[in-house]
């Protein structure tokens, strides 16, 4: 993976040394709140429910175990001893004092990690495909171009004060596993009559108006790859709307310019930036590459590679369901699931965290990604490993065996934690859960992708779960409307609500409801998401609403 | 009733006007009446409350202190999917409070 | 404290700038005022003889200004380029690399704070405006050097 060199090290110290300043200056009242908020933004640090929280980016959301070390560190030393896993490949922390922020960062920067830029109007942290470097059906190992991003987007001079804040994402595969086209630019490297390029879609996202990007570039050279980021860029800086906040994210200008207009403004100003020589050279690339060589392993003891799981039935059904194939023969990648029964989805003490750093070091080659699913992968794993690895995982409560289940859920905060939410997420996921683990239901649904936010910005991505949930505040109290049929993958829609909402035991009911009529009615080979595109949606609102 | 609340600026801890200071507890918050908006402003002004904001509250039957909206009711608890971290980790029944 | 904070050793111009708009109909005018809705760009047939450029930052939270100091320094312009109205100190470093040589906030800079804010990043990723290389090109060095 990436390594700092001697300047990246210096834009980060520099970054905590600035940092350290301003906090000062707020404490002793030169910096009002309303000057303040948009710098803390700038470095993570939010004002919540309860407390500041601050969230760490996870660059593509790769760490080796040294920094994942560090995260459990900083839970136990500054928090209350676990953090968040988020769907942007991110941590937060959420008990965070404002005093200890300075020295977090410094904590961070040793292990080369900041928080910079996972806040604000600004071009947020690059996410990517989780098996980068992994999947058989990648074209390329999207990583280097997130990572040239990356340092594109850091400390950009023109872009700290964009009408909304901006993210991207990067995959290099025809499978999305990254919601690439929800993200306001999404980006997929291919290959074109043996070159290399990427496609541009812009305009995509979640929040309170949905929308799919459109493909607004097939090809860029990839040695025009940041000149044209950047007349993206440019164009909303300069046009997108700042008259109303709910309509300033980049969706709305190319919605209301429509792709063709905003792809001729695109083009004119990458015609002009063209001539001024601000692509970093072949050589930058190249160097940036020679980080994501194939995964090299710790030598293992030999009886490490043997201990074999004490529950081999366990162990057989977590293979089955967490582990996908590997474009090295004999290898693996191993999703380790923070979704237990009942338990809150993306949460992980720093006793677990320890626990998934050791596994990283022993068992991935030093590397673990944080997915957008809010779980842990690990890249690259020998399949001779397995065993060992599922019985640690096991012991520390890391092995449940649900990936993409119903059981997998994506939950925001909610209001639980999140001053924005109107309704709590994280108990509705818990019921939902327990509800299909004690049904058994759970491994029959099969692929079933539940996603629920507790309010309409969507960071719980309910528009693309084959099953959303959304929390409203009905006259004081939580209420929770059904949305099917949505995704975020390469067959990427928008969910539809079922019709009028429920409480939090009635979302419950609904969703057994829904899942039970797929059941009831699915045909050979088809997920929920395909048995609802083919009935449509008559057939569940009359289940639900009789 | 009318309450005060807001954040500790050093540490974000929510805080709740008594009348005289800030207190952890929600119990202890005072009806500010009218005087909120301008105790607000001087309480900011000194740095000891960032984002502070005016509340609805009403007196439970017990006389307690009671946030009108639910957002407040777990601002003042704390997490409800975390007893262990509320201000009333030994009472396994305290999140019936919030609903 | 400084009211007006130059990084240009000229005569700074004294007459009153004029809107782009207005300048459209006195182009003999030599100092005129960039608002954020403004397109830049219609300033560049002019700019040979524009010497002070104004772009007014209403509020610190919109950054049209930045793209437009950098579409003109783009095209040439190297009069006086001045960051006015809700300037804060910790926009400096970003501002002056998107070309801005002199700055006349509503509330004045502390030299203090001017000079640490100045002095603070040692690089840049990107390269900009203001001279100093990308980098990029500290890690890959023309050959010729």
């Amino acid at each position: 993976m990436y390594a700092y060199d001697q300047y990246d090290q210096a834009m980060v110290d520099a970054r905590v040394a600035e940092f350290r300043d301003q906090v000062a200056r707020r404490l002793d009242g030169r910096l009002s709140e309303d000057q303040f908020k948009p710098l803390r933004l700038m470095n993570g640090l939010y004002l919540q429910l309860h407390a500041y929280m601050l969230r760490v980016a996870i660059p593509y959301g790769t760490l080796n175990a040294r920094q994942m070390r560090a995260l459990a560190d900083i839970a136990e030393q500054y928090d209350r001893g676990y953090g968040h896993f988020t769907t942007r490949q991110n941590i937060q922390y959420n008990w965070i004092k404002l005093a200890d922020a300075p020295d977090i960062l410094a904590d961070l920067a040793r292990v080369e990690m900041h928080a910079i830029q996972t806040s604000g109007n600004c071009i947020r942290n690059i996410s990517a495909d989780h098996l980068a470097g992994a999947a058989a059906d990648e074209v390329c190992d999207p990583r280097p171009y997130a990572e040239l991003l990356r340092q594109w987007s850091s400390f950009h001079p023109e872009f700290s004060a964009l009408p909304r804040k901006f993210k991207i994402a990067v995959i290099a595969s025809e499978a999305d596993r990254a919601a690439m086209r929800l993200h306001d630019i999404g980006i997929r490297m291919v290959e074109r009559e043996g070159t290399l390029g990427a496609q541009f879609y812009v305009g995509g996202g979640m929040g309170r108006t949905p929308m799919i990007a459109p493909l607004i570039r097939d090809f860029v050279p990839v040695d025009q790859f940041i000149t044209y980021a950047e007349a993206c860029l440019r164009v909303y800086n300069r046009h997108g709307r700042r008259d109303n906040k709910y309509k300033a994210r980049i969706k709305i200008l190319v919605h209301e310019l429509g792709a063709d207009e905003y792809r001729r403004q695109v083009e004119e100003e990458f015609a002009h930036l063209l001539t001024l020589g601000i692509e970093p050279p072949r050589a930058e690339l190249e160097r940036i590459k020679a980080h994501f060589g194939p995964p090299i392993h710790a030598e293992l003891p030999p009886l490490t590679a043997q201990a074999g799981p004490s529950d081999p039935a366990a162990f057989a059904e977590w293979r089955a369901a967490n582990v996908l194939p590997h474009k090295l023969p004999g290898h693996v990648a191993a999703v380790i699931s923070l979704k237990p029964i009942g338990g809150i989805p993306g949460d992980a003490t720093a006793e677990q965290m320890r626990v998934i750093a050791d596994c990283a070091a022993l068992y991935s080659a030093d590397e673990c990604r944080v997915m957008h699913t809010q779980n842990i992968l690990l890249p690259h794993v020998r399949e001779a490993d397995l065993p060992a690895l599922y019985a640690r995982l096991a012991d520390a409560g890391l092995a449940t065996a649900n990936l993409d289940q119903v059981g997998d859920i994506i939950a925001c905060p909610g209001l639980d934690y999140c001053s924005l939410a109107n309704a709590r997420s994280i108990p509705v996921a818990q019921k939902i859960s327990q509800r299909f683990a004690a049904s058994g239901k759970g491994a029959a649904l099969g692929e079933l992708k539940l996603k629920i936010s507790g309010c309409i910005n969507a960071c719980g991505h309910h528009h693309a779960g084959h099953i959303g949930i959304l929390g409203v505040d009905r006259k004081g109290t939580e209420n929770y409307q059904l949305l099917l049929g949505g995704s975020e993958a390469e067959d990427a829609a928008l969910g539809k609500i079922t019709g009028p909402g429920f409480d939090e035991d009635g979302i419950v009911d609904a969703v057994e409801t829904v899942a039970d009529l797929y059941l009831a009615r699915r045909e050979a080979g088809e997920r929920f998401l395909d048995t609802y595109r083919r009935l449509g949606m008559e057939p569940f609102k009359e289940a639900l609403y009789g | 009733m009318k309450l005060l609340t807001g954040n500790d600026l050093r540490t974000g801890a929510v805080i709740w006007w008594t009348g005289s200071n800030w207190s952890p507890h929600v119990a202890e918050a005072a009806d500010i009446g009218s005087a909120g908006e301008e105790i607000a402003a001087r309480e900011e002004a000194a740095r000891r409350v960032v984002a502070p904001y005016l509340i609805d509250g009403e007196r439970g039957p017990d006389g307690s202190v009671r946030p009108g909206h639910i957002k407040d009711r777990i601002r003042a608890l704390g997490p409800t999917v975390r007893p262990d971290l509320t201000l009333k980790p030994a009472d396994p029944a305290a999140g019936n409070w919030v609903i | 404290m400084a009211e007006l904070l130059r990084f240009r050793d000229d005569e700074p111009v004294d007459h009153p700038a004029v809107t782009v708009d207005a300048f459209g109909g006195q182009a003999n005018a030599a100092a005129v005022r960039v608002e954020p809705g403004d397109d830049a760009r219609a300033l560049i047939p002019h700019l040979a003889h524009i010497r002070l450029v104004e772009v007014n930052f209403p509020a610190f939270t919109d950054g049209r200004g930045y793209s437009a100091a950098r579409i003109l320094r783009e095209a040439g312009y190297t009069g006086e380029l001045r960051a006015v109205g809700d300037v804060l100190v910790d926009q400096l470093a970003f501002m002056r690399r998107c070309g801005f040589d002199a700055f006349e906030p509503d509330q004045p800079f502390d030299d203090g704070e001017v000079r640490a804010a100045m002095s603070r990043f040692p690089h840049a990723y990107q390269p900009a405006a203001a001279g100093a290389q990308p980098i990029w090109v500290l890690r890959h060095p023309p050959a010729n050097g």
